[in-house]
């Protein structure tokens, strides 16, 4: 049985709950026994909740117990996550917990107020379970620049998980959490999700608030779910979604309520007759890895013959994406972490003379290789009689990518279909020494943060024995309609023999237990 | 050597908002602890995040239409990235190539004649938190750090350089105050810091030469400062000019003690704000339906209301000045000529200049200006002498009274009837043989000492003009 | 495109406030033009009547009403303070830039 309940998707929890054939104290001591025993070797937690979720599981036993007895009218009025546990990105401020954004910088504070998703997610019943690895300050594709820890991937242990959400994408993968939350600045959701096997989802710019999530690069970040299914990930999506008074930057757009019927089964996949895909040919390019290629064409194949429409367009500005991503988002990461400078927070080297000297050495020391990285390439950018050369006309060919996304909503497609990652999971360091090869593994997923526009990365086979991601573009506010096609892909693929497979090293992971 | 001046002025004032200008929190009021005011925002938390206070952006709308400024269809917020540990982000949020407004100016009248200002822009941004020095017991130094009045928000003006001396950028400072609390949009006191002056100041051989360098003077916490500063800075410079040095660009401060300006900080490395739009905020559309709505509600302007006073009410240039000066005597002249029309405005002004401004000043509340106007009625009409309305203003403004029933109920009409005067004063002159003793020998006193004591035994009733010519004509008799 | 400098890398790392090793700046240097390489192709893009995008998904900016909410306490403001000095933050420095007086 606890096997079942790692295994179980949050709404077969939610079922479970409401007709008492388990607990969510039982949910939760599987999955906490599961972690202490695995999580050495997988490395996705940096911070666990562990007794204060043994409370709220047993309280939210509580309360379902009583319900129960009033009917179902009553359980249905229950928060839709009562005793569902999720993990949060360690950029996620939450009331009294440790938020170190995977940096030194950060080590030991504790944050003194919730994030905008955090209150919801308390607000809709779910148990925090605790706080996931990520590259530090959300900048890299490996979760390799945490300053804290090593995660692997589930699929092998030799290989990374993703990044910069490796944590949270692992967590998932590994059955350590049926949700989690990520944030995605050029791919950090979908790029992880394609390379440990899971659903994840970044949504249109302004769907869910950033209020209390560490910035990276504000015009670019977006928070989304990782989930085991496209239902599961749209009641995530639909818990933290809608705009907030405290993010200027969020939206007004209504919650679509479609979140939460999401088709399912024959009706999902008979949904995609008559749907209308543009297959991109930019996102095919030299370099991708002919395994990876043939997974999404093989996925895009079974669209096809279940009465989808696929034109091959173009996506002219799709080259240039990478090089303007890699000017405006370290441009905006160049301010937004100016304020690390050890003086109301964190690990300070201020003390004993000049006030500079603590500056200097307070930020020299404090942040990894890659953050310096980018803070350097940020600063030069924005720099006296380099911002017109760099900035501005990284913001004017911004424009052009998200001129080329309108003209495919224009022509009245439903969606883009497309790699979510040129690669499967790379082994350890191997990218490690070359940025540029680090940077280009994010060339699929990087257009889309650009624009604004939601995406996706659903799994589509496995390549080599890893898995693959077939990734999802819409129009802005598109989230359910995304989520309705992975829905019905999902039910397309559900007798293809890799979706019953677990991940090789799951059970490796456990060493002798 | 004759040099001519080319200063120009660039002012931040807190604007009059219950919160700070990008979080709930309320303004810091004199004498709050220490970081009692702050937030995950203002404090820059890793996560936090701005939202404009809507009424911060009318108040800057409000200022750009009162000085004939325009403002942009679309506006937004810049960051200027520098460090410095009063600024919590390492950022402040300002507005660069956007302002909410833009070229306006300000009619300006000095000892010269009417002139005006132009001003080349307003904006809205955020105040720094407070730094305090302490030096320990062994010797270490260190800032001690208030965020109370991090984020507050600020309106910086700065005009063209159009000043050429020392009065008129006084004069420019005042009047820049006076509209900014006629229109409700500052309190502008510059002793507590709401409002911060600061000079550019250059000198050039004649008015087409180039613009020599320039130095920035700060510091200056009063008018009075601001035009002394800027003839002490002018003067400095002229005599190093007129020995053959040049000018160092640099800040200078002022010394209020000394009266004179000192080195701030030299010449440093130019600064590199590395501008760009503040990406956690949209920009933000100016919708002309909001702009005129703001517009429409303007009270009239400074100028504008001396200029009706002496044309209209006959009031001399400087009445009007008086009343105009100060918002609150200019609201209670106007309500009150409100309420009595055929009210004397001359006397009206005298009033509120005199005894209103008077109590005023003390902290006293303002008084109803209806009741004021009856008050103002009843001695325009000789009803009640002017003791007996002074000591009603004075009970009027700690309660509220109707004048015109006290009058009739305390009986406190002026006694004007000669024959009961002459009662009186008869009783009067009887009590006190050393007064006409007095008069006798010539000495004037005697007869206002007579008048006090008629008027005492009037129970402060009599008219007193009546009351010393019945005196005199009694003495003579 | 001119390569970066080492004296400019230096200028680059003063401007944010990173105090770098000799090895980490000459590191730098090489990634740094590594990158520039890739910024340099963005100058084929003709853009000259494209307007610039701060942000993609433009939303009607949300004001917010002028109304007072609690603030933190001084406890929760600080309680991560590396260094305090009553209810007050403190660095320890000389701050040059302020004179005396
Ligand atoms: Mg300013
Ligand atoms: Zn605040």
């Amino acid at each position: 049985m606890s096997a079942d309940l790692r295994r179980a998707t949050a709404t077969q929890l939610r079922a479970g709950y409401r007709s008492g054939e388990f607990t969510s104290v039982e949910v939760v001591e599987t999955l906490l026994a599961a972690i202490a025993r695995e999580d050495a070797a997988l490395g996705a937690w940096l911070h666990l909740r562990g007794d204060e979720v043994r409370r709220e599981a047993a309280a939210a036993d509580v309360t379902y117990a009583a319900t129960r007895t009033a009917g179902a009218a009553a359980l249905n009025a229950l928060p839709p996550l009562l005793g569902v546990p999720v993990a949060l990105k360690d950029l996620v401020n939450m009331i009294g917990t440790p938020t170190t954004a995977g940096s030194k910088i950060l080590e030991g504070y504790i944050s003194p107020y919730d994030a905008t998703i955090a209150a919801k997610l308390k607000a809709a019943g779910a148990l925090i379970l605790g706080k996931t690895n990520m590259d530090e300050f959300a900048m890299g594709s490996s979760t390799e620049f945490s300053a804290y820890r090593r995660t692997v991937n589930p699929w092998d242990r030799e290989r990374v998980p993703g990044g910069s959400s490796g944590g949270s994408a692992s967590a998932v993968a590994a059955l350590h959490a049926p949700l989690s939350i990520g944030s995605d600045t050029g791919g950090s959701i979908r790029q992880p999700a394609s390379l440990t096997g899971i659903t994840g989802m970044k949504p249109t710019y302004g769907r869910v608030s950033r209020y209390g999530i560490v910035a990276f690069a504000s015009s670019l970040d977006q928070i989304g779910p990782f989930a085991r299914s496209a239902q599961d990930a749209a009641l995530l999506l639909h818990t933290i979604a809608g705009s907030d008074p405290r993010d200027a930057t969020s939206s007004a757009t209504p919650v679509d309520a479609a979140l939460l019927k999401l088709p399912q089964g024959d009706q999902a996949a008979s949904a995609l007759k008559g749907k209308r895909f543009a297959l991109p040919k930019e996102y095919f390019v030299a370099g991708m890895e002919p395994g990876v290629e043939a997974a999404v064409r093989a996925a895009v194949a079974a669209l096809q013959s279940a009465g989808a429409v696929i034109d091959e367009v173009s996506l002219p500005t799709t080259e240039h994406a990478l090089a303007t991503y890699y000017i405006v988002a370290p441009a905006e990461a160049s301010a937004n972490l100016a304020r690390y400078d050890g003086i109301r927070y964190g690990a300070s080297k201020h003390g004993g003379g000049d006030l500079l000297d603590g500056y200097l050495a307070t930020r020299g020391r404090g942040f990894g290789p890659e953050v310096r990285r980018r803070i350097m390439l940020g600063t030069y950018a924005l720099s006296a009689g380099f911002y017109d050369a760099y900035y501005l006309k990284a913001q004017k060919v911004r424009t052009l990518i998200a001129r080329d996304f309108d003209r495919i909503w224009a022509a009245g497609y439903d969606a883009i279909v497309a790699p979510a990652s040129p690669s499967v999971a790379w082994k350890f360091g191997a990218k490690m020494s070359d940025p540029v090869a680090m940077y280009l593994a994010d060339a699929c997923t990087i257009p889309t943060n650009m624009a604004g526009l939601p995406g996706l990365s659903t799994p589509c086979g496995l390549s080599e024995g890893l898995p693959v991601g077939l990734q999802l573009i819409g129009a802005p506010w598109s989230e359910a309609g995304l989520l309705s096609i992975a829905a019905g892909y999902e039910a397309l693929s559900a007798n293809a023999p890799w979706r019953d497979q677990d991940p090789t090293d799951l059970a490796a992971l456990g060493g002798a237990a | 050597m004759s040099w001519e001046a080319v200063i120009g002025i660039e002012i931040h004032v807190q604007l009059r908002t219950a919160t700070k200008m990008f979080c709930p929190c309320a303004i810091p009021a004199e004498g709050d602890a220490p970081n009692t005011r702050t937030c995950p925002t203002c404090l820059g938390l890793p996560g936090a995040l701005p939202v404009p206070n809507r009424t911060a952006i009318e108040r800057v709308l409000a200022v750009g239409a009162a000085i004939g400024a325009k403002s942009p269809a679309t506006t937004r917020w810049d960051r200027k990235n520098y460090f410095y540990p009063d600024l919590p982000k390492g950022y402040q949020i300002s507005q660069l190539d956007l302002p909410l407004a833009e070229h306006g100016s300000i009619p300006v009248t000095t000892s010269a004649g009417a002139g005006s200002v132009r001003i080349r822009r307003a904006h809205l941004e955020e105040d720094t938190a407070r730094l305090r020095h302490e030096k320990g017991a062994d010797g270490t130094r260190a800032s001690l750090i208030d965020y109370n009045r991090s984020g507050v928000a600020l309106l910086e003006i700065v005009t063209e350089p159009d000043i050429r001396d020392g009065e008129t950028a006084r004069r420019y400072a005042e009047e820049l105050r006076l509209l900014l609390r006629t229109i409700g949009a500052a309190d502008a006191e510059m002793e507590n810091g709401q409002m911060r002056v600061e000079a550019n100041i250059s000198l050039r051989p004649s008015s087409d030469a180039p613009f020599g360098l320039r130095v920035e003077v700060k510091n200056m916490n009063s008018f009075r400062s601001v035009e002394r500063a800027i003839a002490y800075e002018m003067a400095r410079q002229a005599e190093v000019l007129d020995a053959g040095g040049t000018i160092t660009q640099e800040t200078r401060g002022w010394d209020e003690g000394s009266e004179t300006t000192y080195t701030m900080r030299a010449k440093e490395d130019s600064h590199d704000y590395r501008y760009f739009p503040e990406p956690d905020l949209p920009p933000l559309d100016i919708d002309p339906a909001w702009l005129a709505a703001i517009v429409a509600g303007l009270p009239e302007l400074p100028g504008t209301r001396r200029a009706r006073y002496v044309s209209e009410l006959g009031l001399t240039d400087y009445d009007a000045s008086v009343l105009v000066a100060e918002p609150r005597a200019a609201a209670l002249f106007e309500a009150a000529r409100a309420a009595q029309k055929e009210l004397d405005a001359k006397l009206l002004a005298n009033w509120v200049s005199g005894e209103y401004l008077r109590v005023a000043k003390e902290g006293a509340a303002d008084p109803d200006p209806v009741q004021f106007a009856a008050l103002v009625a009843a001695v325009a009409s000789k009803e009640i002498n002017g003791t007996t309305a002074k000591a009603l203003f004075a009970e009027m403004i700690t309660t509220p009274l109707s004048i015109r029933e006290v009058i009739a109920s305390r009986g406190l009409g002026q006694i004007s009837d000669t024959g009961a005067l002459e009662s009186i004063i008869a009783d009067v002159i009887a009590a006190n043989p050393q007064a006409i003793a007095d008069w006798k020998a010539g000495k004037q006193q005697a007869v206002s000492f007579l008048v006090g004591q008629a008027m005492k035994a009037s129970k402060g009733r009599g008219d007193a003009a009546l009351l010393g010519d019945l005196i005199r004509a009694a003495l003579d008799r | 495109m001119s390569k970066l400098t080492r004296a400019e890398v230096e200028k680059v790392a003063a401007l944010a406030r990173l105090g770098l090793t000799s090895d980490e700046v000459e590191k730098l240097q090489g990634d740094l033009n590594l990158i520039l390489e890739q910024w340099a192709r963005l100058a084929e893009v003709d853009t000259s009547s494209v307007p610039a995008s701060a942000q993609t998904i433009v939303q009607p900016m949300l004001l917010r009403d002028d109304t007072p909410r609690p603030s933190l306490s001084v406890d929760e403001a600080l309680q991560n303070a590396p260094s305090r000095s009553g209810d007050f933050v403190r660095v320890q420095a000389i701050l040059s830039e302020e004179a005396d007086g």
